[in-house]
């Protein structure tokens, strides 16, 4: 009998290999057909008519001329007369028409007339926002940090920050929808499969049992696709008027404007030390905005459990657009202010960054000695001891060198959800799951576990995600998809594994519980002249396969992970350049399922992280309350040379893997902006106190003082 | 598969020399495909208004001078077939593929010629299909990636990027492996620096450069003692 356990190092045989994605062929040869790519035969394109202005009351709306207009097959209205509109690029009608550029021309006809109204997208001064537009939070404190801060021997202050950025998913929001009868079918770009159709069904007035959904490939969510969203209701509402399937998909302009705002964080932080380098005082006035609504409270400061320390925060309400979760929500926001904060003061004492972290560590509690370990190994990596200089690299020339280091924690854990496992007579293996691939590498996953689990080849399980047909899965966020999916999927693949060696067990002269599945044999444990073949095993089985269930099993995950990350930077102080020379990245997440598509996650995450750190921000003009980034030219990210050579380290040793599972999607996104931020303060002298730290602001920061 | 080099027929567009050994050693230092190619797509829609000779070449030869409104026929050869259609001059070679033609290998993401996942090879040389109207696309060799390699089977280059992990959420990826099949068409030995500078022109929002990069030598390896082709 197979106990619901992780097998233990020695005997995986997959689990925790480098092995390359299974739906990795489909992507690569452009045959995966994603959302976008879907076309049902009679679809209809859909196009939005959205607001130009950031808030404004709709007095009119005509459409007469795009209906006239032959091929034209369905119009919606998102925002009737008489509501109001909240931000540039607010859906107010849609059109569905024979083509896309049929569309495009109704679109172009609908004339919508708006009372303007007052707004705000700058989040730049809370005080000065206005009346009920902004809200100051609950302050926290800990200790007296004004006696402290009078206390220390040293103290630092500076004011930080980090702008609005959006998700810029390559896939753009939408979904296609199409009717049969009154039963709905959606291929939707989502991170939550199992989960919307609730929200379909409450819009459109069907049972929840009518609604179908698909998405077996998305590109890319980062926490703004948990939703059918406004335009996904839409698409199915054209789609039953005009008895035609139709498409929506957001234009780039609209996804920027509109699928997700990350929101901003800046603060005025003062903080103190003794003479040794000891943290005793920190104190923190943040704001920031998250749309209209506002927004959580930062925990500041990040990880470090400064002893005396007092914290208050005001939300300011804008019309810059919704905010939606992005990856890590809130942590690398917090994660830059404190590092860098900190980093100042390391620099005031006239100590390494790392001396200085590492001697307060012990602030961070129960993950204190984890940090330590990866911090020394990051070290190492990156030859921190060979490279550091004081602030300001001396060297001669324009191009000026720099380290910096960051860490972060995330918890992970397990979303809820449900996986079945069905082994037929003829031997084949179906794992099936309502669960989706972000691009993750879930699906892998779980053909990992399941073939694993049964003592087979990976391509011998046959996996199916993506439907909510299948067994309800939680929305892929907070990195809780790996939990969930590799718990369910291990509890259901041993599930009917044991209803197997039941059947077996006569043949082999034993019993269920002295069997084993390794290698495509089932035979007797700690005598492996005994076995049978698998398929011989799955013929007992008669005409009936067996069908077991399993859901999120708590023993076989866990939460809570620590990482550390160093950068090394290059910055010419004539241009204000800054590349991202190198980074390591040393990350613990429990047991590693997919070596492969883990560090994929590490690395990929370095890259997004350097870009918010170098170049994303969703720029806010208050004179006209609109966007002026719209676009991929100017809402930048890096291009393949922009990214210097990264390094990553998985913790694997039995200590963390022991942990069972833990998410990896957010932790080592966190740290990138604090680490180069970091790194750009020692090449350069001087901080720059701005993230994105574009050439500007570096030539700006350099005017005060620094090298030049 | 059909030689670029002797397919290829200027645009008019001012590319960068491509196929003489001086210009392999420029590219390898500045060669930046995303500014050849916003050239490109600029010198093509211009010649919608300003028709001159290169546009009534490009045209079928029932229209006189202007092309549409309204749709016109349009021939185009993809991977090696010839395809015809009727378009709205307006029509873009991206939309072509992938409404009329239901290719859609090739994904549309900024269009605007910015990030590359349009992607497609013409006449030897990768454009933005985004900003290339499919009337000037006409007797042109256009390969998109549905052509690389027949249905379950892998191009050297994609099987490269999934052996590298070059790919998450894929997106990106069909656009990138035809632009690094396009680059190793023309410099079969890159360096590793090459490779850095010169796939610029596509845009990943997952961070897959690290593998694209292994994926780009390790397909040029491969691809070299293969004599370069599939
Ligand atoms: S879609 Fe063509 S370059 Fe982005
Ligand atoms: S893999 Fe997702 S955009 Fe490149």
């Amino acid at each position: 009998m197979a106990e619901i356990k992780w097998p233990s190092a020695a005997n995986r045989g997959l689990i925790g290999k480098s092995i390359s994605r299974i739906d990795g062929p489909w992507k690569s040869s452009g045959r995966a057909k994603y959302t976008y790519d879907q076309g049902p035969a009679g679809m209809l394109y859909a196009k939005l008519v959205t607001s130009p202005y950031a808030h404004a009351k709709v007095t009119a709306i005509d459409t007469s001329r795009a209906e006239r207009l032959p091929g034209v097959r369905a119009i919606h209205i998102f925002t009737a007369v008489g509501k109001e509109v909240n931000w540039e690029g607010h859906e107010v009608v849609g059109v569905a028409a024979d083509t896309e550029e049929l569309a495009e021309d109704a679109a172009r006809l609908i004339r919508v007339e708006y009372d303007p109204q007052p707004y705000l997208v700058a989040d730049t001064d809370a005080q000065h926002a206005g009346p009920g537009r902004f809200r100051e939070m609950s302050p926290r404190k800990t200790g007296d940090p004004e006696q402290a801060l009078q206390q220390a021997d040293v103290t630092s202050e500076g004011t930080y920050g980090q702008p609005v950025i959006t998700h810029c998913c390559h896939e753009a929001h939408g979904s296609v929808a199409e009717w049969k009868g009154d039963e709905l079918y959606v291929w939707i770009s989502t991170q939550n499969v199992s989960g919307l159709s609730n929200e379909y069904a409450s819009a459109l007035n069907i049972p929840a049992t009518n609604v179908h959904v698909d998405c077996q490939v998305m590109g890319g969510g980062f926490g703004s696709k948990f939703a059918a969203d406004s335009w996904g209701v839409a698409a199915a509402a054209m789609a039953r008027k005009a008895g035609r399937p139709v498409k929506l998909m957001l234009d780039r302009e609209v996804e920027l404007l509109s699928a997700g705002c990350r929101p901003s964080l800046h603060a005025k932080i003062r903080v103190g030390a003794k003479r040794d380098g000891t943290l005793i005082a920190w104190d923190s006035e943040s704001w920031g905005t998250a749309g209209m609504s506002g927004g959580g409270v930062p925990q500041l400061p990040y990880i470090i459990q400064v002893p005396n320390s007092g914290h208050r925060h005001t939300s300011i309400f804008t019309n810059i657009g919704p905010a939606r979760a992005w990856r890590a929500p809130n942590h690398p926001q917090m994660c830059f202010l404190t590092m860098a904060a900190l980093d100042d003061l390391a620099a005031k004492l006239n100590m390494d960054s790392l001396d200085f972290f590492l001697k307060n560590v012990g602030l961070t509690g129960e993950r204190a000695g984890v940090y330590k370990q990866q911090m020394l190994m990051a070290a190492d990596m990156i030859g921190w001891k060979q490279k550091w200089h004081s602030r300001g690299d001396k060297t001669p020339g324009h191009i000026k060198r720099g380290l910096g280091l960051s860490f972060h924690t995330w918890a992970g854990g397990g979303h809820m959800g449900y996986c079945r496992t069905t082994i037929h007579p003829d031997g084949s293996v179906e794992v099936a799951t309502g669960s989706q691939d972000l691009g993750t590498g879930t699906r892998t996953v779980i053909g990992i576990v399941a073939a694993e689990t049964l003592g087979l080849p990976l391509d011998a399980v046959r996996v199916e995600i993506g439907n909510n047909k299948y067994p309800p899965d939680g929305a892929s966020g907070g990195s809780t998809t790996v939990g969930g999916v590799s718990s369910s999927t291990r509890t259901s693949a041993t599930t009917a594994l044991n209803e197997l060696f039941a059947k077996a067990a006569p043949s082999l002269g034993t019993t269920a519980d002295k069997l084993e599945a390794v290698g495509g044999q089932i035979r007797v444990i700690g005598d492996p002249s005994k076995s049978i073949p698998w398929k011989k095993a799955c013929a007992k089985l008669g005409t009936t396969p067996i069908v077991a269930m399993g859901q999120r099993n708590f023993s076989l995950i866990s939460s809570g992970v620590g990482g550390v990350q160093m950068a090394e930077v290059a910055v010419d102080i004539d241009t204000g350049i800054v590349r991202m020379e190198k980074m390591v990245a040393v990350q613990d997440c429990g047991l590693i399922i997919d070596m492969k598509t883990a560090m994929s996650q590490v690395y990929g995450a370095c890259i997004m992280g350097t870009c918010y750190a170098l170049y994303e921000e969703k720029i806010m003009d208050q004179q006209t309350g609109t966007c002026l980034n719209p676009n991929m030219e100017f809402y930048k990210l890096s291009g393949l040379d922009d990214i210097g050579d990264i390094t990553v380290h998985m913790m694997t040793e039995d200590s963390y893997q022991d942990r069972g599972v833990i998410g990896l999607g957010e932790p080592p996104v966190i740290s990138p902006g604090a680490a180069i931020s970091n790194a750009v303060a020692n090449a350069i002298g001087v901080r720059v106190p701005e993230l994105p730290i574009t050439p500007d602001r570096v030539l700006a920061a350099l005017g005060k003082g620094g090298l030049v | 598969m059909a030689d670029q080099d002797d397919l290829h027929h200027s645009t008019g567009s001012g590319e960068p020399g491509d196929d003489n050994s001086a210009s392999d050693r420029e590219s390898s230092k500045g060669f930046s495909r995303r500014q050849f190619i916003k050239g490109t797509g600029l010198a093509v829609s211009a010649s919608v208004f300003v028709p001159d000779g290169l546009l009534k070449a490009a045209m079928p030869e029932e229209t006189p001078g202007v092309s549409g409104p309204g749709e016109v026929p349009v021939r185009l050869r993809i991977n090696g077939r010839e395809h015809q259609l009727r378009l709205e001059p307006r029509v873009t070679l991206l939309d072509a593929l992938r409404n009329r033609l239901d290719m859609t290998g090739a994904k549309k993401v900024c269009d605007r010629a910015t990030c590359g996942a349009c992607t497609v090879i013409m006449d030897g040389h990768p454009v933005y299909s985004c900003t290339v109207l499919a009337i000037d696309a006409q007797g042109k060799s256009i390969e998109t990636i549905e052509g690389l390699a027949p249905e379950g089977k892998l191009h050297p280059v994609s099987q490269a990027f999934v052996d590298n992990d070059a790919q998450q959420c894929g997106f990106c990826t069909p656009g990138f492996v035809m632009a690094v099949k396009a680059f190793l068409d023309k410099h079969p030995h890159p360096t590793y620096d090459e490779v850095r500078a010169s796939l610029g022109g596509n845009l990943c929002r997952c961070g897959t450069y690290m593998g694209i990069r292994k994926a780009a030598l390790e397909a040029a390896a491969k691809m070299a003692g293969k004599g370069g082709r599939l």
